[in-house]
């Protein structure tokens, strides 16, 4: 364990419980995003160059971002108002988060040897993953694009103005009350 | 010059102790980034308003110093002691960090860019990732800016700011994959060393490379908040955006970090278009490479200045309209005509080929948009 190693973790872990721990959602959020700058940077200490640029180019440059837009958008977006931390539904919670602990310990437990001898550094550079997406793994690829796509347009269509889309079907516009 | 700097970093790594060096070495690379860009800052403000005053008929800083050259550190000595407000129903930790980190994104993707054929701070493997990865953090913080005090105009500011910077960064990396696709390489030194030879080879002697590079200069323009694509810091409007209430240093810092990060794309559209540090003719070669780099620079942001001294600011739905219809349908053609010049051979057949196919879709295009559109010659009644 070096040392780069365990101030990642730390600034990882510090942004988590910051994230939960605040009242004020906006905060939680800005935590999160340094979880995720916590996480590219292990990305990038493990050698991991690629994963950790795009974690970081998709994290904090895009998620973050829509979900601060998704909270300015929502009503009621204040600090809560709850005195207690915990929430009524503490017991089950418990009992989820305790037994998924469990059963991680179990899985890493019974693995044989938790200090393995170093593999080769597997060939992971920008270049190398560029070619397999692009030869190897061009369908799924694909796929995606397409996924991604028609997401995008189902998007447009529910953000599209109401009496717009009743024009081009060529009903009466009724009057809707966001407009504008 | 360039091997002299490099020599010079050896020896002074030589004298110092072996636990030293590793710390040592990095310093002497980050240091100067941090030294001369900041002061580049320092003259390119002097400069802009010399240069504005110009163009509007007055004389600009002409007070401290001759021809007003020491105005910017007079400007810096005020914001230093200009009383640091923060409002009362500020958070105060979010309004404190915000001009600091605003600053950090900037001088990273400044490490990254070539200045000479081993002036390279950082040499990442995937530099133009990590440039365009390190910029998406320059809109959280921004938000952070608008969010902090609770007030109306930051937030509209910051808003604003965010919704362009997020437009336009989709033309801006578009555009440059399309010279990461010619040049077969994510490195910034890679992209470099494609162009070298005489500036026949940059990428902008071409016609993919051509439109790309005014495409790129366009973006680059909105994400760095300049002038025609001010508008997040409309002082007609909203007051100052996302910077209003904040004063002294702090407001200084946003000014810092708008122009480092001017710089920043400047020096990236030279490395992906300009040749880099290359000179424009081999026999040139003797003049040392970064003032090449320097010289393609300040052509660059005294063009900037010129835009900003002459166009109008954009309407809110002008400028999101002109990204979105405009500058996106413009990139993914020269994608196309980028694989075409490729395969019809970089000569005279990829000209005729690629020409059109860049500029009838950019007539056409830029008719159908303004189709409709009341397009006059403005007629001064008073000012003539």
């Amino acid at each position: 364990m070096s040392l780069a190693f365990v101030i990642v973790s730390l600034i990882t872990l510090i942004g988590a419980i910051g994230a939960l721990a605040f009242r004020q959602i906006v905060h939680s959020v800005l935590c999160l995003a340094i979880t995720f700058t916590g996480v590219a940077m292990l990305y990038l200490q493990l050698g991991a160059q690629f994963l950790g640029f795009a974690q970081f180019l998709v994290y904090i440059g895009a998620v973050t971002i829509l979900i601060l837009f998704a909270i300015l958008l929502t009503k009621n977006s204040g600090p809560t108002m709850s005195t207690s931390p915990f929430s009524s539904g503490i017991g089950s919670g418990l009992l989820v988060g305790g037994s998924v602990l469990a059963c991680l310990f179990w899985a890493i437990l019974r693995t044989s040897g938790l200090n393995p001898t170093p593999v080769a550094d597997p060939n992971a550079t920008v270049k190398a993953i560029g070619l397999a997406l692009m030869s190897h793994y061009v369908l799924p690829l694909e796929v995606i694009a397409l996924l991604l796509t028609a997401a995008m347009i189902g998007a447009i269509v529910i953000a599209m103005n109401e009496s717009k889309l009743n024009e081009t079907k060529g009903k009466p516009s009724s009057p809707t009350k966001g407009q504008g | 010059m360039e091997t002299l700097l490099i020599d010079l970093k050896s020896q002074i790594l030589e004298l110092a102790p072996e636990f030293l060096q590793f710390p040592l070495g990095h310093m002497l690379s980050i240091v100067p980034v941090i030294s001369v860009f900041a002061s580049l800052f320092a003259l390119t403000t002097w400069v802009e308003r010399k240069g504005l005053g110009r163009i509007q008929n007055r004389l600009g800083p002409n007070r401290v110093g001759p021809v007003g050259i020491l105005q910017p550190m007079a400007d810096g000595l005020k914001m230093i002691f200009k009383e640091d407000i923060v409002p009362r129903s500020a958070d105060k930790v979010v309004h404190f960090l915000a001009p600091i980190l605003l600053v950090i994104p900037t001088m990273l993707a400044l490490s990254v860019i070539p200045y000479g054929e081993q002036l390279v701070p950082i040499d990442l493997d995937a530099g133009i990732l990590f440039f365009f990865a390190i910029g998406g953090a320059a809109e959280l913080i921004v938000f952070m800016a608008g969010w902090s005090r609770r007030n109306k105009y930051a937030m509209l500011g910051a808003m604003r700011a965010i919704a362009q910077m997020i437009s336009y960064e989709v033309p801006l990396i578009l555009s440059s994959i399309v010279v990461i696709m010619m040049a077969g390489s994510l490195s910034l030194v890679d992209i470099v060393a494609s162009q070298s030879g005489a500036f026949w080879n940059w990428h902008v002697a071409t016609p993919w490379g051509f439109a790309g590079f005014l495409i790129f200069l366009t973006a680059a323009l909105a994400e760095s908040n300049r002038s025609p694509f001010d508008i997040p810091e409309a002082e007609s409007e909203i007051i100052a955006g996302h910077m209003t209430e904040y004063s002294g240093f702090k407001y200084a810092l946003f000014f810092l970090a708008e122009y480092l990060g001017l710089f920043a794309m400047t020096g990236l559209a030279i490395t992906l278009f300009l040749g880099g540090f290359h000179a424009p003719l081999p026999f040139l070669d003797f003049i040392p490479a970064p003032f090449w780099f320097f010289g393609k620079f300040a052509f660059l942001i005294a063009l900037f200045i010129w835009i900003r001294g002459t166009l109008p600011r954009l309407r809110m739905d002008q400028l999101m309209g002109f990204a979105w219809k405009f500058l996106l349908p413009m990139t993914l053609i020269t994608f196309a005509a980028g694989a075409t010049w490729h395969y019809a051979g970089h000569g005279i057949l990829g000209w005729i080929l690629c020409t059109p196919m860049v500029a009838v879709p950019y007539v056409v295009l830029g008719r159908a948009l303004t189709k409709g559109q009341n397009i006059k010659k403005r007629v001064y009644r008073f000012a003539d």
